[in-house]
C-alpha cells in the first residue's frame, strides 16, 4: 500500500479490478481535473488534510492483513462495546476483516428480487457484469468537473453499490448495503448508483450506523440516484466515521416527472464533515424530502445541509434539519434552494433547528435561496437555541434527574427525523447520541 | 407532615416572599388565595425547587427531613410534586414516554418496583379516560398543542400517577369548564383521602365548594396575612383583599 496518488496507482486500481478501457480513461481524466482543481472556496478549514499522506487504494486482502483487532484504537473499541455489537461484527466494522453470515442475507435478498429484474450488486462487479448500464449512469449525475473531491472520487473510486429497479417494480423490502458491505470489503471512496425505473419504488439503507475505522483519514464517497417518472426512492444513512476522518461526501439525485426522492441522514462521526445531499427536480411535479440530523462533539465540525434545484413546474421540496453541538463542536447548516425560471408553482419549505448544549459550542445556519420565478412559494424557518431552564425544571420536578431530562429533551428535539428512520437506525441513533452525551468528544 | 418555616425567596434579586410559614398534615387541604403578583406561584416554585427562585432564608421540610436546598428531582422523589400554573411543552417527547421515565425515576429512588411497560400503558390509559382524555393523548408530545383545560388535566394525571406526599397545585381551576372542574376537584379529593397533603392555589371559590378545605390562607405582598376556615373564602368574596389586608396588618 502506497501513500499519495499517481497515474500508476490509478492504473493499478483499474487493472486489479479488471476494468474495461473506458473506466480507466474516466479515472485518468478525473485525475487530471483533480490535480488542477482548487480546494473548496467555502466551508471548514481543510488545511489539516494532507492529500499526499492518504492511502488511496488497497486490495481487500491487504486491508485485512494490515489491520488487526489489536491495532484498532481503544476509543473505537469502547464504543463498540457500549453499543453491544457482537465480537465478529466489531472486527469487521473496525476494518479488521472477518466475514460472517450476513453474506447469506445479502444473497437471499439479491436472489429474491432478481426474479423481478432487480439488480443489487457490488459496484466493482457491476462494471463488468452490466457494462452498458453502468456506463449510461456512472457519474452522469455528479460529473468529474463538479468539484475537486468529485474529480478525486472519479479517479480512485472503489466498491459501493449498484442498484437497478426496472419499470413497475415495488421493492417493498429495504435493500441494505449493510449486508452487501459485510460480504465484500468497503472502502472510503465507494460509489453508489441507484436507478428506480418508471412507477417503481425502492428503499435503500446505506452501510451501518456503527463507527467505522479506516486507517486513511479521507472519505470521499459518491451517491448518484436516478428517480424516473412517478418512481420513489428513500435513501437512509447514518455516517459515523472515526474522528480522524475528513468526510467529504457527495450525494445527488435527479428526479423526473412526479417522482419522489427522500434523503434521511444522520451525521455523527468524522472530524470534519462536508455533506449536502442534493435533489435536482427536473420533471414536473417532482418532489424531494430532505431530513437530517448532525451532531458535533468536541473538535468536530459538521458542515452539512442540502441543496434542491427546482427545474420544472409544480415541484415541491421539504427540508428538515436538526443539529446539536456540544463541548466545542461546531454545526453549520448550509442550504441552497434554487427555483429556476419556468418552475411555476414550485414550493419549498425549510426548517432547520439547532440546539447548543453548552457555552463552548457553536451553531450557525446559512440558508440561501435563489428564486427566478414569480409564481412560487418559498419559506424558511430557522432556530438556534439552548435547552430551556424551564423545560429542564419541568422534567426535574417530576423526579427525573438532570442528565436524563437533558437526554429526553434532546431525543424529543430530533424525534421528527428519528421517526422517519428505519427502526434499527432509530434505535442506534438514539443510543449513539446518548453515548455522545456521555463522552467528552474526540480530540484530533 | 409538610412544613415551611419563615420562607424568604428572591426572584431576579427582588424579595418576593417575605417569610412564609405553613404546616400541612397528611390528608389536609390548604388553600392559598391572594391578588395577582402576591407571590403564590413563587411559593409553589420555591417549594418545588425551581432554581430561578432563590431561597434566602427559612426552611422546607417533609416528614422531618430538611429539603430546603435539595435538587428539584430529589424533592419530587421524596414526594413534593407541583402541578404548574403554566405547564411546559416538550416537543417530541410523548406523554407516555415522559410519564414512564418519571415513574421509573421515582420508583428507583423510592426503592419500589416500577410497573412494567404493559401495566404502565394500561394504567395510563385508564387514568386518561378518568380525566376525560382520549387514549391518543398518550402518543402526543407533552403539552404541545394541548388546550388550556387539557394541560391542567394532564398536570393532575401526573400528580396522581407519581404518588406525592404533598401536592402543590397552582391555579388548576382557571379556565376549566364545569365538567372538567368537577373531575379535577375529584382528583384533588382523592389525593387528600389517600392521606396526602394538598396546597391549592386558586382565585375562585368555585372549586372550593367541591373540596371542603381545612384551611384558607390569604397571601398579600409575599406574606400570609390571614388564615382561617373555609368560611374565609366567603368573607374574601364579600370584602376583597384590600380590606382583609388592612384589617390584619394594622
Ligand atoms: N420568573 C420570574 N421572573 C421575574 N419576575 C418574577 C418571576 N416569577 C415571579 N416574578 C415576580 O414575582 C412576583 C410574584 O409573582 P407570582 O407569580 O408568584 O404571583 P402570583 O401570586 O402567582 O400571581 P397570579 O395570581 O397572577 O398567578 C410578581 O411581581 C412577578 O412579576
Ligand atoms: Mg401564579
Amino acid at each position: 500500500m502506497k501513500k499519495g496518488l499517481t497515474k500508476e496507482v490509478i492504473r493499478r486500481i483499474s487493472k486489479d479490478k479488471n476494468e474495461p478501457a473506458w473506466m480507466l480513461e474516466h479515472r485518468l481524466k478525473s485525475f487530471e481535473i483533480f490535480v488542477k482543481e482548487p480546494m473548496p472556496s467555502f466551508g471548514p478549514d481543510l488545511s489539516g488534510l494532507n492529500l499526499d499522506e492518504i492511502i488511496y487504494y488497497a486490495k481487500p486482502g491487504e486491508v485485512k492483513n494490515a489491520t488487526s483487532w489489536k491495532k484498532v484504537p481503544a476509543d473505537i473499541k469502547r464504543t463498540f462495546e457500549k453499543l453491544g455489537i457482537p465480537q465478529a461484527e466489531r472486527k469487521y466494522l473496525a476494518g479488521a476483516g472477518a466475514q460472517y453470515e450476513s453474506e447469506n442475507v445479502y444473497h437471499r435478498l439479491k436472489e429474491k428480487w432478481s426474479k423481478f429484474g432487480v439488480i443489487f450488486e457490488d459496484m466493482d462487479a457491476a462494471v463488468n457484469l452490466y457494462p452498458e448500464l453502468v456506463k449510461k449512469y456512472f457519474m452522469r449525475c455528479v460529473g468529474m468537473h463538479d468539484h475537486k473531491f468529485a474529480a478525486l472520487h472519479g479517479a480512485v473510486w472503489s466498491g459501493g453499490t449498484f442498484i437497478y429497479i426496472p419499470e413497475g417494480v415495488n421493492v417493498d423490502q429495504p435493500l441494505q448495503a449493510y449486508f452487501r458491505m459485510n460480504a465484500k470489503s468497503m472502502g472510503q471512496f465507494e460509489h453508489t448508483i441507484i436507478i428506480v425505473g418508471k412507477n417503481s419504488q425502492g428503499n435503500y439503507i446505506e452501510g451501518c450506523s456503527a463507527p467505522k475505522y479506516n486507517s486513511p483519514s479521507l472519505h470521499a464517497g459518491m451517491v448518484e440516484v436516478f428517480v424516473e417518472e412517478s418512481a420513489r426512492l428513500r435513501y437512509s444513512s447514518v455516517e459515523n466515521w472515526s474522528h480522524n476522518t475528513y468526510n467529504l461526501n457527495t450525494k445527488r439525485a435527479i428526479v423526473d416527472k412526479n417522482g419522489t426522492m427522500e434523503w434521511v441522514g444522520g451525521n455523527l462521526g468524522a472530524g470534519v464533515t462536508m455533506l449536502y445531499p442534493c435533489s435536482i427536480l427536473r420533471g414536473e411535479g417532482a418532489r424531494a424530502d430532505h431530513l437530517g440530523i448532525a451532531f458535533a462533539n468536541g473538535n468536530q465540525i459538521q458542515d452539512t445541509g442540502s441543496k434542491v434545484i427546482h427545474a420544472a413546474p409544480n415541484t415541491t421540496s421539504k427540508i428538515v434539519m436538526k443539529s446539536l453541538c456540544k463541548n466545542g463542536g461546531k454545526t453549520l447548516y448550509r442550504g441552497m434552494v434554487k427555483i429556476l425560471k419556468g418552475a411555476k408553482g414550485a414550493s419549498t419549505h425549510t426548517k432547520c433547528d439547532s440546539l447548543i448544549l453548552d457555552e463552548k459550542s457553536v451553531a450557525d445556519t446559512i440558508p440561501a435561496m435563489d428564486i427566478a420565478e414569480n409564481d412560487v412559494s418559498a419559506n424558511h424557518e430557522a432556530s438556534v437555541g439552548k435547552i430551556s431552564e424551564d423545560q429542564l425544571f419541568y422534567c426535574m420536578s417530576r423526579g427525573i434527574g438532570k442528565d436524563e431530562a437533558t437526554g429526553m429533551i434532546i431525543n424529543g428535539f430530533i424525534e421528527p427525523i428519528i421517526k422517519e428512520m428505519p427502526l434499527e437506525y432509530a434505535v442506534e441513533m438514539n443510543r449513539l447520541i446518548e453515548l455522545e452525551m456521555k463522552e467528552a468528544g474526540a480530540v484530533g | 407532615m409538610f412544613q415551611i418555616k419563615n420562607l424568604k425567596v428572591d426572584v431576579n434579586e427582588k424579595h418576593i416572599l417575605q417569610g412564609v410559614s405553613l404546616k400541612i398534615k397528611p390528608g389536609e387541604i390548604h388553600v392559598v388565595m391572594g391578588p395577582n403578583g402576591s407571590g403564590k406561584s413563587t411559593l409553589a416554585n420555591a417549594i418545588a425547587g425551581n432554581p430561578k427562585y432563590k431561597t434566602t432564608d427559612g426552611k422546607i421540610a417533609l416528614g422531618g427531613e430538611d429539603l430546603t436546598h435539595a435538587r428539584p428531582d430529589h424533592r419530587a422523589q421524596k414526594g413534593i410534586l407541583l402541578a404548574f400554573q403554566y405547564p411546559k411543552e416538550i416537543p417530541g417527547v410523548s406523554v407516555l414516554n415522559f410519564l414512564q421515565t418519571a415513574h421509573k425515576a421515582i420508583c428507583k429512588a423510592r426503592k419500589i418496583a416500577p410497573m412494567n411497560p404493559i401495566e404502565f400503558r394500561k394504567a395510563l390509559r385508564e387514568r386518561l379516560a378518568k380525566f376525560g382524555l382520549d387514549a391518543t393523548f398518550m402518543n402526543r408530545s407533552m403539552n404541545e398543542g394541548f388546550s388550556g383545560g387539557e394541560k391542567k388535566k394532564l398536570e393532575m394525571i401526573q400528580l396522581s400517577f407519581l404518588e406525592p406526599k404533598i401536592a402543590i397545585i397552582d391555579e388548576i381551576d382557571s379556565g376549566l369548564d364545569i365538567d372538567a372542574l368537577k373531575v379535577i376537584a375529584g382528583g384533588i379529593k382523592f389525593l387528600a383521602y389517600g392521606g396526602r397533603g394538598v396546597l391549592l392555589i386558586t382565585h375562585y371559590k368555585r372549586i372550593l365548594q367541591y373540596l371542603k378545605p381545612d384551611f384558607i390562607h390569604v397571601m398579600v405582598c409575599g406574606r400570609i396575612v390571614k388564615s382561617g376556615s373555609h368560611k374565609l373564602a366567603d368573607e374574601l368574596e364579600r370584602k376583597g383583599y384590600k380590606n382583609i389586608h388592612h384589617k390584619t396588618s394594622s
